[in-house]
């Protein structure tokens, strides 16, 4: 019984290393990102989404209302499709509501915030949102500064 | 003059007939392993000696390392705005670093010691003579079960610590301090690199760092001298010339994983 008992401990033992190293491997690591996910599906097409990353949030008004999960590429127009899954509870986003990819704080991580729109009818699971604003991505902001300054534009650079 | 030039020499010449001794003893360990295919059931033994009792220290030190280093990232990412990379930060220097370096200190301390008082122990008491006298060879008997044992069980000791201390990192940064828990995922996902972060440090690391830590132990026990205070000499100095290995072997570990040399 004793000997059973001490290869009970060091079984639990080896699958409990064993088991540190599949989280390391499937939660921490690249290789997978399973969701988790029970929300609704809504896509939004972007010209340029910087760094915006799978999971990011999607926020309404600064709270967070789902997340991104999945960010591909549309072979036809060579935009970004970034899909997102809503949280049931808010299932009454009308349909002309806004996407823009926005950052938060200076260095902080790129989320998606919603604006909405006034329309009656409301986004269903596999709806599209139509207007949308892409990253601004300040490498660009700052070669049209110097773009400006260089050509002796005195006038601050429009933004998109 | 000549005399400290002598004592030079002979200190040197110590140490390297100690690192050949050494040498030749990982040999000897390394060939008696063989053995344990035929007698599965001391491998158990010693993996409960050396692995299951290590588990409350490495798994209480693993929350505590993961929350302070969550609460010291907060601190100072939150004047940035980017307490999201909180994630990044616990995850990475938990695997590249402190998982594997922490893990095999507390090894060093929790068990090495162990290891070298009874195997010193056992040679003061001359038990391992007589083995020797009875044409029972301590190698694969007594040390190469407890060398095997703890090659295993630093690894996955490592594995559990990380894991641990990434909960402890979730549980500050998330649950107590409100940084979103998906960017918190997401960040680490997208920096942590399967291959790169987590097989170099947690599995290549703790795989030396066991084998180095092993090593020392049993050999630090079977050469102290067979009195009481010799075996605390050997106990002390595996703790110490361990963690002095372990330390500097990461520093070597890491410059060949950034590819600096």
């Amino acid at each position: 019984m004793k000997q059973k008992n001490l290869e009970l401990a060091v079984g639990l033992f080896v699958a409990l290393g064993l088991a540190a190293f599949f989280i390391l491997a499937l939660k921490v690591s690249d290789l997978t990102s399973l969701g988790d996910d029970k929300g609704y599906r809504v896509t939004a097409h972007f010209e340029n989404i910087g760094g915006l990353k799978a999971r990011a949030p999607v926020t309404l008004g600064g709270v967070r209302i789902g997340r991104v999960i999945g960010i591909s590429l549309d072979p036809q127009s060579y935009e970004a499709v970034v899909t997102m899954s809503i949280d049931p509870k808010y299932n009454q986003l009308p349909t002309d509501s806004s996407a823009s990819i926005l950052t938060s704080g200076l260095l902080g991580e790129q989320y998606v915030g919603l604006e909405p729109g006034g329309m009656d009818d409301t986004l269903k699971d596999g709806g599209t949102i139509k207007l949308t604003q892409s990253a601004l991505v300040l490498e660009k902001l700052i070669g049209r500064v110097f773009t400006n300054m260089a050509s002796g534009d005195s006038t601050p650079p429009k933004t998109p | 003059m000549m005399a400290l030039l002598a004592e030079l020499g002979r200190f040197v010449l110590d140490r390297l007939a100690r690192l050949g001794r050494a040498n030749l003893f990982l040999l000897q360990l390394l060939r008696a392993l063989s053995f344990l295919f035929g007698r599965p059931g001391l491998l158990v033994k010693q993996l409960h000696a050396v692995g299951v009792r290590s588990l409350p220290i490495i798994l209480v030190s693993g929350l505590f390392v993961g929350m302070v280093l969550a609460l010291q990232g907060y601190a100072n990412l939150v004047d940035f705005g980017a307490t999201s990379s909180l994630g990044t930060v616990v995850a990475l220097s938990l695997i590249r670093e402190l998982g594997p370096v922490l893990t095999a200190l507390l090894y060093a301390g929790r068990a090495g010691s162990a290891l070298t008082a009874e195997i010193g122990l056992m040679r003061a008491t001359e038990q391992l003579a007589s083995m020797q006298m009875m044409a029972v060879d301590p190698f694969p008997r007594v040390l190469a079960p407890r060398f095997l044992a703890g090659c295993i069980a630093v690894p996955l000791l490592t594995g559990i610590f990380t894991a641990t201390g990434i909960l402890g990192g979730y549980l500050v940064a998330v649950v107590q301090l409100g940084v979103d828990g998906g960017s918190f995922w997401a960040q680490m996902q997208a920096k942590v690199q399967l291959f790169a972060d987590v097989g170099n440090g947690v599995i290549i690391k703790s795989a030396v760092f066991g084998l180095v830590a092993n090593w020392i132990a049993l050999f630090e026990g079977y050469q102290a001298e067979p009195t009481s205070e010799g075996v605390s000499l050997a106990t002390t100095r595996t703790v110490v010339d361990t963690s002095l290995a372990v330390l500097g072997l990461d520093f070597l570990l890491t410059a060949l994983m950034f590819g600096v040399w």
